[in-house]
């Protein structure tokens, strides 16, 4: 499987009279969005705004990151499952739209909504401060309950990032990668002398509000399966999770996984890069051995000699992580697992709740615990009363003066464990 | 910068007082500084001084340990020093226990920071590493010359309350203490450069060691329901509407008790749950679903239990620092035994 990812580098955004792409400026006329989120009969009111990388503003609490991305050549389209047809994507040609990113605001869902800063001390720890932002703040009606409050703002999001990625059909891209994983025995013929790497991604799905989606798919429903690694750049799997901010992949980061591009990197070179196996995070006992089970069993017939694991989450899934590297490991197949800690406050805590010997290569996104104050902001796009309710801020997180002590746990992608960002923590 | 105050710990035997026979030597003070204190003033050089050492024989100190540091402590006192050092006790089990001991309590009780150093394998190490800046040293006092200048580096540092850096740069053995920091390359590289090592068996170096878990045995199971008195103990998070002492979403730093005598069954109009990590809509519905005081409360009538212990405890699991955890649980344990409670429901979600 090949794709083409054909990045058009988008250095502004603004409003206008109509929506379009020129001159690497995207001009949105906010009521085309607008009529696009309003179709759900869940949304009553939908409001947008920019945020740029350096300003005074804050954003939350942010539900989801998407990067607008839209397939130019094939019958198959971004986000397949969900805004389009199911039709296996990971083939072709993908325009991409490069340096913006949508972000989901409006009012919380559960506890675990995040916040982005775009400058100040908050702005080093997230990745969506070095993005352009268009933030899409959406409010249900009275009563809507909140599965259904985030099963609405999820689709909305996903069908305006569509949108955006469609008025780029004409444009030309700035640059052009191309990604290219062949069938299993042809690659291993191709790089007989190469290791054999694959890659497990782990995927949130411990459910109530805790999901992930596969080709629409809720990801606590499959077996650990094999996905091609450009299938994932076209939107296979989609975020729908409330889950701390810190340590949940936002689609964005699915579309973006930095796992894939760096063994894609060393692919051919160093590595025979193979493909990735996805499994769940499930809570009950049963599904975490069958799952993990089924990994190992993957993996082993795939035939590699060693994987990354990438994990989402914290607490319960951490006993999946373990399972996965342990069973992985009695295989003969050496594991490097990238996970998060939460050594506490003071960083003198037990960093994981499960642990083994055998998980003896591990990379780490930071202690989740440790304490950072943000300064006030001029601007805040949504509502900074939730501050003191999200996972990761406590009462009087919020100060009168406008300063905010949260852990690291309350900022979108800050200790990412597919090792998105450059955080890590060491022992004193 | 001004000239720091030092004061120096050291034991009978570097005292030149005498070995095993004079162990029992009890603590003084001398102005000035005495034996392995030379090595230290000279790495000073015009940075600090020694104005005092403390002698103390090691079994005396040991045996009589809480005598001998309050002892010690008033004799530190009027010197006013800016720093404390202690040792270094290379190997010397007892010297180093006496060396973290007092230096933790110089700490904590006179506020001045202070800096050991010992052998990795002394018992003092696993004791005071936490609290204790310890310099890693050889095991025999011949590596004195190599550990006096960073023990003094430390001290002057310390001194200044400057920022110490980390185990590596400064030789002190690792206190346990998870610190974020930025790394030159992002995660996913670390792990693709981690697993390319793995697999050539060349050294690489794991960015979080596995630490080893404490596993508790149940107790033997009860032998009479009827007679008994049963208590819930949850992390579900479950409170009194309005979560009135405000116990976290996640990352509790504090743990609740509450009388559930007046109630039979808890419904939305008295409680909820306070936990961030799950979906609340069922648990704030009916939170006898988290902790199941209906059933409870009607088994007790039916006196298949002997009695619901009148209160329970809650905290909220989601990211709660283990250390947190093990604290809140030996309060409710000494709680429940005062209680005379015979066995406990846990929840978890």
């Amino acid at each position: 499987m090949k794709l083409e990812l054909r990045n058009i580098m988008i250095n502004d955004i603004v409003f206008g009279e109509c929506s379009k792409i020129q001159n690497n400026q995207l001009m949105i006329n906010p009521k085309d969005l607008e009529s696009i989120v309003l179709e759900d009969e869940h949304i009553a009111e939908v409001k947008f705004d920019i945020a740029k990388p350096g300003e005074s503003t804050r954003i939350t609490p942010v539900k989801d990151v998407l990067e607008p991305r839209f397939k130019i050549d094939s019958e198959s389209q971004v986000f397949p499952g969900v805004a389009s047809k199911v039709k296996t994507v990971g083939e072709g040609k993908t325009n991409v739209l490069k340096g913006m990113a949508l972000v989901t605001s409006g009012r919380i869902v559960g506890f675990q909504e995040g916040i982005i800063d775009m400058s100040g001390p908050g702005a080093e720890y997230t990745p969506f401060s070095k993005t352009i932002n268009l933030v899409m703040s959406a409010y249900c009606h009275e009563g809507v309950k909140p599965h259904e409050h985030e099963k609405a703002v999820r689709l909305a999001g996903i069908k305006v990032a569509k949108f955006l990625g469609e008025l780029s059909i004409d444009v030309e891209p700035n640059e052009i990668q191309v990604f290219e994983t062949l069938p299993l025995l042809q690659g291993i013929q191709k790089y007989p002398d190469l290791p054999k790497v694959a890659y497990v991604q782990m995927l949130q799905s411990q459910g109530l509000l805790h999901d992930t989606y596969v080709y629409g798919v809720d990801a606590k429903t499959i077996v650990p399966t094999l996905l091609y690694p450009t299938e994932l750049m076209d939107g296979a799997i989609i975020s729908g999770n409330c889950v701390s901010a810190c340590d949940k992949n936002t689609t964005y980061h699915h579309q973006n996984n930095c796992v894939v591009h760096d063994l894609y990197e060393k692919h051919g070179k160093e590595i025979n890069f193979v493909g990735v196996v996805i499994t769940n995070e499930n809570v009950y006992l049963a599904d975490k051995e069958r799952s993990s089970d089924w990994t190992a069993k993957l993996v082993e017939y795939l035939g590699v000699d060693g994987v990354i694991i990438s994990q989402e989450g914290f607490g319960n899934p951490d006993t999946d992580l373990i399972m996965n590297c342990k069973k992985i490991e009695e295989k003969g197949i050496d594991t490097v697992i990238i996970t998060d800690e939460y050594a506490g406050r003071d960083g003198a805590s037990q960093s994981l709740a499960d642990a083994d010997p055998k998980a003896n290569a591990v990379v780490t996104g930071g202690n989740a615990n440790e304490v950072i104050k943000l300064p006030p902001m001029d601007k805040v796009i949504g509502h900074l009363e939730y501050v003191d309710k999200i996972a990761g801020g406590f009462n009087g997180s919020l100060e009168e003066n406008g300063w905010i002590t949260v852990e690291l746990q309350a900022i979108i992608g800050a200790t990412n464990e597919l090792g998105f960002n450059h955080l890590s923590a060491k022992e004193y | 910068m001004k000239k720091l105050r030092v004061v120096h710990y050291i034991n009978q035997f570097y005292a030149g007082i005498g070995g095993e026979e004079k162990a029992d030597y009890p603590p003084e003070i001398r102005e000035g500084l005495i034996g392995p204190g030379q090595a230290l003033q000279a790495a000073f050089k015009e940075e600090a001084e020694i104005v005092a050492t403390v002698i103390c024989g090691d079994s005396y100190y040991n045996e009589n340990m809480e005598e001998s540091k309050s002892q010690i402590l008033e004799m530190i006192r009027p010197y006013q020093p800016d720093i404390f050092v202690a040792g270094p006790a290379f190997n010397a089990g007892r010297y180093g226990v006496a060396c973290g001991d007092i230096t933790s309590h110089v700490q904590n009780e006179l506020h001045i920071p202070g800096v050991t150093g010992m052998y990795v394998e002394n018992p003092g190490v696993d004791l005071y590493k936490k609290e204790v800046y310890i310099i890693e040293t050889k095991n025999s006092a011949a590596d004195m010359r190599k550990a006096a200048p960073k023990m003094a580096k430390l001290v002057i540092k310390l001194g200044h309350h400057q920022e110490v850096g980390s185990p590596e740069e400064e030789h002190y053995i690792k206190r346990g203490l998870r610190k974020n920091y930025f790394a030159d390359k992002r995660g996913s590289e670390r792990a693709v450069d981690m697993l390319l090592a793995k697999l050539r068996k060349e050294k690489f170096d794991t960015e979080y060691p596995m630490p080893s878990f404490d596993r508790v045995s149940p107790s033997p199971a009860i032998k009479d329901l009827s007679q008994s008195k049963i208590a819930i103990v949850t992390s579900g998070g479950i409170v009194p509407k309005g979560n009135p002492d405000h116990i976290e979403s996640s990352s509790a730093s504090k743990y609740g008790t509450y009388d559930i005598s007046q109630f039979d069954d808890l419904t939305d109009q008295d409680h909820e749950t306070a936990h961030g990590g799950y979906d609340p809509v069922f648990a704030n519905e009916d939170s006898d679903r988290v902790i199941p005081v209906d059933v409870l409360k009607e088994m007790e009538k039916e006196g298949m239990i002997g009695s619901l212990h009148p209160y329970f405890y809650t905290t909220t699991g989601n990211g709660t620092a283990v250390a947190n955890a093990k604290a809140f649980a030996t309060e409710i344990a000494i709680d429940l035994k005062n209680h005379g409670v015979d066995a406990v429901i846990l929840t978890s979600t």
